[in-house]
């Protein structure tokens, strides 16, 4: 198997090859004020999520670091790449949908979990940033 | 003839095309397939004999409990029970621990110990926690040791005087580590401790023997090997049997009934409540004939060539790592294995691409993942049906995934 089969193309699109071996935002933010972190009970996938908001409510930068899938690496990264700029309630109106669209890919529903946990730890990130 | 060219006509899921190969099923260990022969028993069960057992006076209804008694025949049989009294239908597994742990739990005291180890299925573990949780028990796990194997000299420290329980898996699901079964049962003895063993692993691979064993508590699933899912057994030795109060009430278990109190049934109904899996138990019977025709020293010694073939060819692969006992040291029929740069789940993904059906994440046991300082593995598992060849596809393509993503 030196090239991947079709059948392999269409769940691990180019966008998630690409993410997965050169992520853009993973790695540790130090001067994150906002933190999360959950796992899929399902695999043990570990993600989290670490967000820099100003004081006026935009995210000036996320990161992620995480012990995840092919999948669920290219979401984490997907997911940061969304956030960053805008504003809480922006980043908190961002749907399952909108990252999918990105990776472009044939998710199946028993990798649906992988594709949707950045968002569920993202929603985390923000609930526990709620009270300044 | 080698056993999967006798077998695998008898298997029809196996004409499968996935993703546009024939099927490779390295995923027994989760849920073995089933032979025509168990499909055809439990259809015919509905079709012709189908009531409820052991209450309705009626022609199906004897016919029924007959064929359901049958299998309980069967299984003391097959696990070489010294009585029929002492083979329990459960739902499963799972179901069977947890019947254990609760039955036995009610008897537990503060502070008295429960010795489990650390290569347990969840289902051998967390049943454990919660009776501690419950009774204010101590739990306790033995370690393993660098080769995959139970250091047995801790096991000797974790049992003391106020051990009352030892449960342990025959065979590890992850690691195919076959547990010195008599030797554990031997120290828990000097103790007076009940010993429960986990056979869902053992009882499709090995020649099992309920009398030499001398455990009190042995639990397995009919679903893999080669029987349908929703039946278990719970093997239980009669003099434990005989004192413990049942765990679970409900019809069946009961002689007599009153308001405020009831005689219990006998065994081994007594820890049956309800309307048992009836057509799944006459499913195990059909497995079982088919495995005792094969023979269980055959399809030993066929799935452990399958096992080592694994083994030493993923361990030639650059990039691959293999858990578990090394070669030469006789293990279950499971390969764990994981490739560098490549998550367990992707290269599950990969290899289904390729019509190749093996087990991927943390195999129902976390603490081990954590002792192994992985997330999860792949995990190949093999039943009479596997091939050589079937193997060789599996390496190859092992071979080849680290460029496919």
């Amino acid at each position: 198997m030196s090239s991947a089969t079709p059948a392999a193309k269409g769940l691990y699109s180019d966008v998630i090859r690409d993410r997965w071996r050169r992520p853009r935002h993973r790695g540790d933010l130090p001067g994150a004020n906002a933190v999360a972190e959950d796992v899929n009970p399902l695999c043990g996938d570990r993600v989290r999520l670490m967000l820099a908001i100003a004081p006026e409510g935009r995210i000036s930068e996320a990161r992620f670091i995480g012990d995840s899938c092919a999948i669920c690496t290219a979401s984490a990264d997907v997911v940061a790449d969304l956030v960053s700029g805008r504003t809480r309630n922006e980043a908190a109106a961002l749907e399952v949908g909108d990252v999918l669209a990105v990776l472009q890919a044939e998710i199946r529903p028993t990798r649906m979990r992988c594709a949707t946990l950045p968002l569920s730890v993202l929603a985390r990130a923000l609930d526990g940033n709620a009270k300044p | 003839m080698r056993l999967d060219e006798l077998t695998r006509a008898d298997f029809p899921i196996l004409q499968r095309i996935i993703n546009g190969h024939p099927l490779v099923y390295f995923d027994s260990g989760a849920s073995s397939q089933k032979p025509r022969a168990v499909l055809e028993a439990m259809n015919r069960y509905y079709e012709r004999s189908h009531a409820n057992v052991h209450r309705s006076i009626h022609t199906l209804g004897e016919e029924a409990t007959e064929l359901y008694e049958v299998a309980r025949d069967a299984v003391q049989r097959f696990i070489g029970a010294p009585s029929r009294e002492e083979v329990v239908f459960t739902r499963g597994t799972t179901d069977g621990l947890g019947l254990i742990a609760e039955t036995i739990g009610r008897t537990l005291g503060k502070g008295d110990e429960i010795v489990v180890t650390e290569l347990e299925h969840h289902s051998n573990l967390i049943p454990w926690q919660l009776v501690a949780k419950d009774r204010g028990a101590v739990l306790k796990a033995v370690p393993i040791l660098a080769d995959g194997t139970l250091d047995l000299a801790a096991l000797d420290r974790l049992i003391t005087r106020r051990t009352r329980v030892v449960a342990f898996a025959h065979v590890s699901n992850v690691l195919g580590t076959i547990n010195p079964v008599t030797e554990i049962i031997g120290r828990a003895r000097t103790v007076d401790a009940i010993t429960v063993v986990d056979g869902a692993q053992a009882a499709p691979h090995l020649r099992l023997d309920m009398s030499a064993l001398g455990c009190d508590f042995y639990v397995f699933s009919a679903h893999k090997m080669l029987g349908p899912t929703g039946v278990g057994v719970m093997y239980g030795r009669r003099a434990v049997l005989d004192r413990l109060e049942p765990g679970r009430g409900g019809s069946e278990m009961i002689k007599e009934v009153w308001i405020d109190h009831a005689q219990w049934n006998d065994l081994p109904w007594r820890f049956e409540p309800g309307t048992p899996p009836i057509a799944e138990a006459v499913g195990l019977t059909a497995a079982i004939e088919y495995l005792e025709k094969l023979g269980m020293d055959r399809v030993a010694e066929h799935e452990r060539a399958l096992t080592h073939q694994t083994q030493e060819g993923l361990a030639r692969i650059p990039g691959v790592t293999v858990y578990g006992p090394p070669v030469g040291v006789d293990r279950g029929a499971v390969v764990s294995f994981t490739v560098e740069g490549l998550h367990p789940h992707d290269v599950a993904a990969l290899l289904d691409a390729e019509g190749i059906a093996v087990r991927a994440g943390h195999h129902c046991a976390m603490p081990l993942m954590r002792r192994l300082g992985v997330v999860g593995t792949s995990r190949a598992t093999f039943s009479v049906f596997n091939s050589p060849d079937e193997v060789s596809l599996l390496l190859t393509t092992v071979a080849g995934l680290r460029s496919a993503l």
